[in-house]
């Protein structure tokens, strides 16, 4: 790709001097390395320097960048700048409170992560050496561990926008069965009363709008299914 | 609101917070140091610019070393032999020897915390070959690196962060340290933060400050490191007239993705991958025939550099080698180096199944920093000692320089390094905290001031220089006269040419003036400690006069008198830089381990 120009329609809010948020018209010319989203924002912010985003390791790994990009949550730097429908449209993640521009205050969010207890409970005294685990206990890890806590999901999701503080989200239920299914942790019995409840795991309603954003490719319903299945199972 | 801080408003509305311990960064060593002190009850505020899970000890992928022999015979004594002569005998080898024997103990420890690493069919943890490691001496590749998938840094991290919520340690987070805090005496008494949702500026007044504040990799144009690591911590050291140690040396890593600078782990050599030219030549077979793709990152770095010079580089501009696994089984790839082939799509456009990687050495790790013991304590020349403790500086991780990396850096040593002096600064901490060797003392009044001016400068500039021109000018200096290969003049012309790149920041302009999230001022701010290192590396590499690990100049070719280029006789020793005057001292090496259970590593030629 060659030097071309984009356009875009970015939310902008600025507490300390805008009465209201609105929608900017910006447009950007882009060099022929400049491939992904996150670019064109780094582009943008030389441009207007008071344009405000988290970013921090451009390789999507470190979740810094969640955005809502044309009505759809994603990485920025994960996201090819060309693949997208002119003008982008940038909002912040939708559910959670903006403190400025693309920035939310995801405070909702991680609290709901640190109510599942997310590290490994185990009270025997550790062994000398490492806690041994068959490569087939450790395989059922993947797909849950590499949860990078962007809140693409979490902030993708109904039952989320409207219990926030209620229902603890995929990435948190995600992350509940990360340390359920570890052979490792002794802790599932706490782990599923600390669930059982209507509203912190039963209003997943399986809409699975977060397998859909997810940037890892990460599946949350399926984890929040093998949770249901062990609740159903531990009832009978 | 008109302008948020001027000397006057500001200097009123400081808050102070008081601390035993403020810890600033919570990326791995920050955060295996704050384990330490909220474990033992220390009332701890650690600070970071980011949630810290985004901290980029996240992007680390081929694991952490450790003699665990679980798949091949392993001995402390190889690990520590391959670690001196990685670092071309400019690490220090009682720390080196400290590293290498607590490595089992940190890496067992972090599994239960219930770290996820790749198991073993026994059940152990995983490990693979990784650059510069070996068995008997250097005589064969060994499986030393503990690993989970090619997501070990990412592991590791949230591992870790999950066991500070256990131990509820109290997190500021979105918190950047401005300053350090320093009275008449030189004693260290915290620092001066801001915090990025307020824009509010506090005071952490602490009897102990720990600096865990990682890399400084984006000084360079191509770079494997985030956005965020802009050396914040060396800028602060720098300013409170600490010096730092051995700038000269910055590993290149072999593998960063051609044109977008993304790391591809040294785990994918590990796994069997190799390094091929545009004829499709295994060209490390000619320059280290033992090791071959495994050799050290330098080695590996500047062959590849070579390749590309004489004209066998890959591409339209033979400007990258390629480096190739369309011979390994797919299924190990799906299963050992999924994240690589996740990012080999997204940034080079190619699934590695199927076809080559287009590589190029891209800068990655800072061996120098803010220099420490083994203890984690930060050190500096006083009354004639050149290793004379700060009191109350704690500092640890890439920041730090124990010195266990030397000249050159041996792939999963960071990760080692993180967890071994990240929890000796805070067992440092815990142990004179205990021993009431540490005071709260009295904040003298003008403490923050130098830290409010430079915000009082920032917001009344006006006609000044734009913060991402003058940070590309520094970016573009560093990397023409900097790189992997150096040369006498242009080292001499880049001293020039980077003070004058340090003169226009010190005029820097922003627009955006809020007090709500101003990531302009931000910027601003990081780019005054970016300066610092920028300058530290350049006037440090111009005045040393050899050839060493990551440092090769032209003129110290390799010849008899001095293999590879290296002087033993005048420059076995660290360099300290001076940001005050830019001035240059040496310290001695230390060439004898702590304990009486090993020889010294003696000097030799480094070959692989």
């Amino acid at each position: 790709m060659s030097k071309r120009t984009v356009r875009f329609k970015i939310y902008r809010y600025d507490p300390d001097k805008d009465a209201a948020p609105y929608m900017q018209d910006i447009s950007v010319e882009l060099d022929a390395t400049d491939k992904k989203l996150l670019d064109a924002l780094v582009r943008l912010k030389a441009k207007d320097d008071s344009l405000s985003f988290r970013r921090s390791c451009r390789e999507g790994v470190c979740g810094s960048d969640a955005i809502n990009i044309n009505n759809k949550n994603g990485l920025a730097c994960l996201t090819d700048i060309d693949s997208l429908k002119q003008p982008v449209v940038l909002r912040p993640l939708p559910g959670l409170p903006v403190i400025r521009d693309l920035i939310v205050d995801m405070t909702q969010f991680f609290k709901q992560y640190h109510s599942i207890k997310p590290y490994l409970i185990n009270d025997d005294p550790p062994p000398e050496r490492e806690r041994l685990q068959s490569p087939e206990e450790r395989e059922e890890l993947n797909g849950l561990y590499e949860c990078i806590l962007c809140a693409c999901c979490s902030t993708a999701c109904p039952s989320f926008w409207w219990n926030p503080d209620k229902f603890v989200g995929p990435s948190g239920l995600l992350n509940a069965y990360r340390f359920i299914a570890d052979t490792r942790d002794q802790a599932t019995s706490e782990r599923l009363d600390n669930l059982e409840d209507p509203y912190r795991l039963f209003r997943c309603h399986t809409i699975m709008s977060c397998v859909d954003v997810c940037p890892k490719s990460l599946n949350p319903t399926r984890a929040i299914g093998k949770i249901k299945d062990l609740m159903v199972r531990r009832a009978i | 609101m008109g302008c948020a801080y001027s000397l006057e408003t500001v200097s009123v509305n400081v808050a102070k917070r008081i601390f035993d311990a403020v810890i600033v960064g919570a990326g791995g060593a920050g955060l295996r140091a704050a384990l330490q002190l909220s474990e033992a009850g220390l009332k701890t505020a650690v600070l970071s610019k980011v949630f810290p899970t985004r901290s980029h000890t996240v992007a680390a992928q081929g694991g952490v070393a450790a003699s665990l022999g679980n798949s091949t015979e392993d001995h402390w004594h190889w690990h520590m032999y391959d670690t001196v002569k990685g670092s071309d005998w400019l690490g220090d080898q009682d720390a080196i020897e400290f590293m290498v024997r607590k490595a089992n103990e940190v890496v067992i420890e972090l599994e239960h915390y219930g770290m996820p690493f790749d198991r073993t069919d026994n059940g152990k943890i995983y490990q693979r070959p990784f650059g510069g490691h070996s068995m008997n001496y250097g005589k064969a590749p060994v499986m030393r690196s503990c690993a989970a998938a090619d997501r070990t840094g990412h592991a590791m991290l949230h591992a870790l962060y999950q066991r500070n919520v256990r131990a509820h340690t109290q997190f500021f987070v979105e918190w950047m340290a401005l300053d350090l805090l320093r009275d008449a005496d030189g004693n260290v008494l915290g620092v001066v933060a801001l915090e990025l949702e307020t824009g509010e500026v506090s005071i952490f007044h602490a009897r102990a400050t720990i600096f865990a504040t990682g890399g400084s990799g984006r000084i360079f144009y191509s770079s494997t490191n985030a956005f965020t690591n802009t050396g914040d911590g060396l800028g602060m050291a720098a300013r409170a007239g600490i010096p730092l140690e051995d700038m000269e040396f910055w590993q290149f890593h072999p593998t960063g993705v051609a044109g977008a600078g993304v790391l591809i782990t040294e785990g994918v050599r590990g796994e069997g991958g190799m390094l091929r030219n545009a004829s499709g030549e295994r060209f490390m077979e000619r320059y280290a025939p033992n090791l071959k793709d495994l050799a050290s990152r330098d080695v590996v770095s500047r062959s590849m550099v070579t390749e590309i010079n004489e004209g066998r580089g890959c591409g339209p501009d033979k400007d990258h080698v390629m480096l190739d696994i369309t011979h390994l089984d797919p299924a190990k790839i799906m299963k050992r180096l999924p994240g690589i082939r996740e990012i080999s799509i997204q940034f080079a456009g190619v699934d590695p199944i199927r076809a080559p990687i287009p590589v190029v050495p891209t800068c990655h790790y800072q061996m120098g920093g803010i220099p420490t013991n083994y203890k984690g304590q930060v050190v500096a020349p006083r009354d004639g000692n050149p290793n004379s403790p700060v009191p109350g500086f704690y500092a640890a991780g890439e920041c730090a320089c124990a010195s266990v990396h030397g000249a050159n850096r041996l792939g999963t040593n960071s990760l080692l390094d993180l967890l071994v002096f990240g929890k000796s600064a805070g067992e440092s901490v815990v142990a004179d905290f205990k021993a009431g060797n540490l005071s709260l003392r009295p904040l003298p009044t003008d403490v923050a001031e130098r830290t409010l001016a430079r915000l009082a400068r920032l917001e009344s500039q006006k006609d000044g220089n734009a913060v991402p021109e003058v940070r590309l000018a520094m970016q573009r200096t560093m990397q023409k006269h900097a790189g992997v290969f150096r040369f006498k003049d242009l080292l001499k012309e880049g001293v020039t040419r980077i003070l004058e790149v340090a003169e226009s920041a010190r005029t820097t302009c922003i627009q955006d003036k809020s007090r709500v999230w101003n990531t302009a001022r931000q910027e601003a701010l990081e780019l005054d400690n970016q300066i610092e290192v920028a300058k530290a590396t350049m006037i440090s590499a111009e005045a040393r006069k050899e050839s060493r690990g990551a440092h090769v100049r032209d003129d110290a070719p390799d010849t008899p008198e001095h293999p590879n280029g290296r002087d033993d006789q005048n420059w076995l020793k660290h360099t300290l830089w001076f940001s005050a005057d830019n001035h240059l001292e040496y310290k001695p090496v230390s060439l004898k381990p702590m304990s009486h259970d090993v020889e010294p590593i003696a000097l030799a030629k480094r070959t692989y």
